[in-house]
């Protein structure tokens, strides 16, 4: 996730990672992490780095920083599919959660 | 894609829709022309930040997950291939350069099994749940990608790349590149992406250490796509 400052849009994180922030801390499917966050209180990517383990990385010359993934072992923290929106062609966004109630294979592939 | 399409028409009836993605830092314009000529009815999508890559925990492409159909992931990104692809008609000229002859030698190497792959998927469509390729969710997180802290580093820096690369700053975008590959060689979306941007055809250059004949040349053709694990 890029941003231009440590403070974080919580919707976007939640939309970007997976991870909700509630009351009881950021969560992702079955697991929450707790942030102990005073209420409104803003989120600072640091809090959330250290918390979940989510490597932060600075570019001074851009002056921006990238909110790496959790590093907690493996690649999918739960069986449980994201909630991906994508555009088309047409920049129709599509919510692969509008395909409940099917089977789906997703196939990643690539021009290059 | 079009043995994505052709299956698709096979096995929508049944129950089965298939997603597509472009993983493309390019964008609606790199993919257009492969999409257009497929004519796919399924959804086709681009993912310009990749962030599929990330959510998904995908190094290579073509790659595979199967959902069920309450969401749940039953088998995570695995090399995928609707069909076997055709092979030359005929041999290269004897006056090919010997970097033509050598990546020629090294695809025909590459391991891929679309026969037993689709057969799963068919499997699958059958009994669902009770098909042996359906995994548990233990499972699915198992067999999901190794991530670490260098794995983690590594697509933060390759998101800062491509957004960098977007940005129209290409030269602030490499050393995060560099990085990226560094952190994780294992991973070929960040190669084969970054070096498509000095040379389409992924050959030898002077802002990267690999290209791609090289780099699977010190793997092995043969664990280029890893064996699918049914």
């Amino acid at each position: 996730m890029i941003i231009n400052s440590l403070a974080i849009n919580r919707e976007e994180f939640h939309r970007r990672t997976g991870w909700e922030i509630k009351p009881e801390g950021a969560c992702k499917g079955d697991a929450c992490v707790p942030l102990y966050l005073q209420p409104g209180q803003q989120l600072d990517a640091q809090v959330l780095s250290d918390r979940l383990q989510m490597p932060l990385v600075r570019d001074e010359a851009a002056g921006l920083w990238s909110l790496g993934p959790e590093g907690s072992g493996r690649a999918l923290t739960s069986a449980q599919a994201p909630d991906l929106v994508l555009p088309d062609l047409e920049e129709n966004e599509f919510r692969l959660a509008s395909l409940r109630g099917q089977k789906v294979l997703l196939v990643a592939w690539a021009s290059w | 894609m079009p043995g994505w399409q052709e299956l698709r028409a096979e096995l929508h009836p049944r129950g089965l829709e298939i997603v597509t993605v472009a993983l493309d830092t390019g964008g609606a314009d790199a993919a257009r022309q492969w999409i257009e000529a497929a004519r796919p009815e399924h959804p086709s999508l681009i993912d310009q930040a990749h962030v599929v890559d990330e959510l998904f925990g995908i190094v290579n492409v073509p790659s595979g997950v199967w959902i069920d159909e309450d969401g749940m992931i039953v088998r995570p990104p695995e090399p995928a291939w609707p069909k076997r692809q055709q092979r030359p008609r005929r041999d290269p000229p004897p006056d090919a350069p010997p970097r033509v002859l050598a990546l020629l030698d090294v695809v025909s190497k590459l391991k891929v099994d679309p026969e037993k792959y689709v057969a799963a998927v068919h499997d699958w469509i059958e009994k669902g749940q009770r098909s042996r390729f359906a995994l548990s969710p233990e499972e699915v997180i198992e067999r999901s990608q190794p991530r670490g802290k260098d794995e983690a580093t590594a697509a933060a820096h390759f998101e800062l790349g491509q957004y960098l690369h977007r940005a129209g700053q290409p030269e602030l975008a490499i050393p995060h590149f560099r990085e990226a590959h560094r952190l994780q060689p294992e991973n070929w979306t960040y190669k084969r992406q970054a070096w498509t941007f000095v040379d389409p055809a992924q050959g030898p250059n002077d802002v990267y250490e690999g290209d791609w004949l090289k780099d699977v040349l010190e793997i092995g053709a043969e664990n280029y796509y890893p064996p699918l694990k049914f």
